[in-house]
């Protein structure tokens, strides 16, 4: 059995291979190459949706006839997968970062933009009363309630979302570019390669843990604790 | 301390239940339950008069559910009445303004703020920092929360909360205070303490006019210049009584204990004294 494992297969790779594989891939570059260029476009492309989600997010909420007539479109736009909108993507932006990028865009998007709208809407109307009360102008009210209100909310979606494109990352780079771990499965398959394959997988889960770790660190500040602790 | 601040001319509000009207093009709308629903309105406050002089303190008595809270915001501006007006200094409030703070029932410190990030905003007026913080730091001090002014008000407790909020209110220089029950969430002796401060406040603040609705008839015994107590909706003013006796005052004296039972005769308690 051990034996197995560690010599492989026919249809998988064994771990010795596998040992072997990562250390030519890490020395040779390969592999910290691909991941640069992967953690990049997630880097943009949730930037990009982040800087569009939250405001249009916040905007919608506190505006309910927009939010009315919004809330049909994004819940309609919502189910389409990111993926199903590869040719689109391809067909605007043609070959390279940039359809990758929308696709990223796209599975981010629509997360960090429900929540935001959702979280904004039902602040507690009270805090309205107080702000209006004394007299506070809509961008202190914005300052002051609204964005600190939600950013608990913002940063749970913030983390579910870059769940979601870290996952997609690897889709959207099968498709339109030369690089990326994406990349990197779909080429070392057709070499068949399935241990560079299988070092790809492994680095996929490596990073899509760090960048976990590292957001959820986020909600351990101190602008959102209140929410945890609140009775 | 002769001149009206707060007249209350004719006030009647209504509530529409079912909030919004029915839509036109509701295929339900003819329904079971439905049918009346865009005329089913409340009236919650019935033609109420009341004239409040600067300075007074006034405690505010009924039933729940009988208005109090309504008649609060209504002077707040949160509420437009449905009929009548409410004016101060002879203008008509039309909507909500520093000069009279709403103290709320449930609280309503910003959580993700600290104490004196709170009353800061209530020191918008005040530009220099330096002064905004010495200023903030003295609202602090009257309530006594000095030592707790970078705390988050979840780590407060529930008497040093209210007592925050009540710092809030008046570093808005309010010349009306409207507190809805502002000690009702706390235990006992919390409450007795805070008594004891809303007179220190009071007396500090001679010139702010204070309305004050609780539900312990004690509370309002040991606080007020004059009681109005409300009667079940549509709410009428169903006794007005001017307290004379001189603070700090003694609850079992003969004034004030006959003043305890005519309350309680006047909110249908007959049981309790
Ligand atoms: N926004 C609203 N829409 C419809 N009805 C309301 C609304 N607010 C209050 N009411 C109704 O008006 C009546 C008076 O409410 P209000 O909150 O003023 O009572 P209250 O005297 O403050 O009671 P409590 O002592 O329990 O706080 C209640 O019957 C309540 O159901
Ligand atoms: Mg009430």
């Amino acid at each position: 059995m051990l034996n197995v494992l560690w010599d492989g297969g026919s249809n998988f790779p064994g771990i010795a291979q596998f040992g072997k594989a990562f250390i030519e891939l890490a020395t040779n570059g390969d592999l910290w190459r691909h991941s640069i260029a992967s953690l990049f476009r997630v880097t943009l492309g949730f930037y990009l949706a982040i800087l569009l989600a939250v405001p249009l997010g916040l905007f919608l909420g506190r505006r309910q006839g927009w939010r009315k007539w919004m809330d049909p479109v994004v819940q309609f736009l919502r189910p389409i997968s990111p993926l199903a909108w590869t040719p689109f993507a391809m067909a605007w932006f043609g070959i390279g970062d940039a359809p990758a990028l929308f696709i990223i865009f796209l599975a981010a998007f629509f997360p960090i933009l429900i929540s935001t709208t959702e979280a904004a809407a039902s602040i507690h109307p009270m805090y309205f009363l107080v702000a209006s009360n004394l007299q506070l102008t809509s961008w202190e009210s914005l300052c002051k309630i609204i964005v600190p209100a939600t950013a608990p909310n913002i940063l749970l979606a913030l983390r579910v979302s870059l769940g979601v494109a870290w996952l997609v990352v690897v889709a959207a780079e099968m498709i339109a570019v030369k690089s990326g771990l994406g990349y990197l499965i779909i080429d070392s398959r057709n070499a068949l390669r399935l241990d560079y394959v299988m070092v790809a997988m492994t680095t996929i889960g490596m990073i899509g843990l760090a960048l976990d770790h590292t957001i959820a660190r986020l909600g351990r500040l101190e602008a959102v604790r209140w929410r945890l602790e609140r009775k | 301390m002769s001149e009206n601040k707060i007249l209350i001319d004719n006030v009647t509000v209504e509530y529409r239940n079912g909030g919004s009207p029915r839509k036109p093009w509701s295929l339900f709308g003819k329904g079971r339950n439905c049918g009346s629903a865009g005329d089913d309105v409340r009236t919650v406050l019935h033609d109420i008069n009341i004239e409040i002089k600067t300075g007074e303190f006034v405690s505010v008595l009924g039933h729940s559910g009988c208005g109090k809270s309504t008649l609060l915001k209504v002077i707040a501006g949160f509420v437009r009445p449905t009929r009548g007006a409410v004016l101060i200094d002879g203008k008509e409030v039309t909507k909500p303004q520093p000069d009279h703070v709403f103290v709320f029932q449930e609280g309503s410190l910003f959580p993700w703020l600290t104490i004196r990030e709170n009353i800061s905003l209530a020191l918008r007026s005040v530009k220099d920092p330096r002064e905004k913080e010495e200023k903030a730091a003295y609202y602090l001090e009257l309530v006594g929360l000095e030592n707790s002014h970078s705390q988050y008000p979840y780590m407060l407790s529930g008497g040093m909360r209210q007592r925050a909020e009540i710092a809030r209110a008046i570093a808005a220089q309010p010349d009306i205070l409207l507190m809805d029950e502002p000690f009702s969430a706390l235990d006992y002796l919390t409450r007795l303490n805070l008594r004891e401060e809303m007179l220190y406040l009071h007396v500090m603040l001679p010139k702010t006019t204070i309305l004050f609705v609780t539900h312990d008839i004690d509370e309002a015994l040991q606080l007020c210049n004059r009681l109005i107590i409300m009667s079940d909706p549509p709410s009428q003013v169903k006794c007005c009584r001017t307290i004379k006796a001189p603070h700090p005052r003694n609850l079992t004296d003969i004034e004030l204990s006959d003043l305890r039972s005519h309350i309680y005769y006047h909110l249908g308690v007959h049981t309790a004294v």
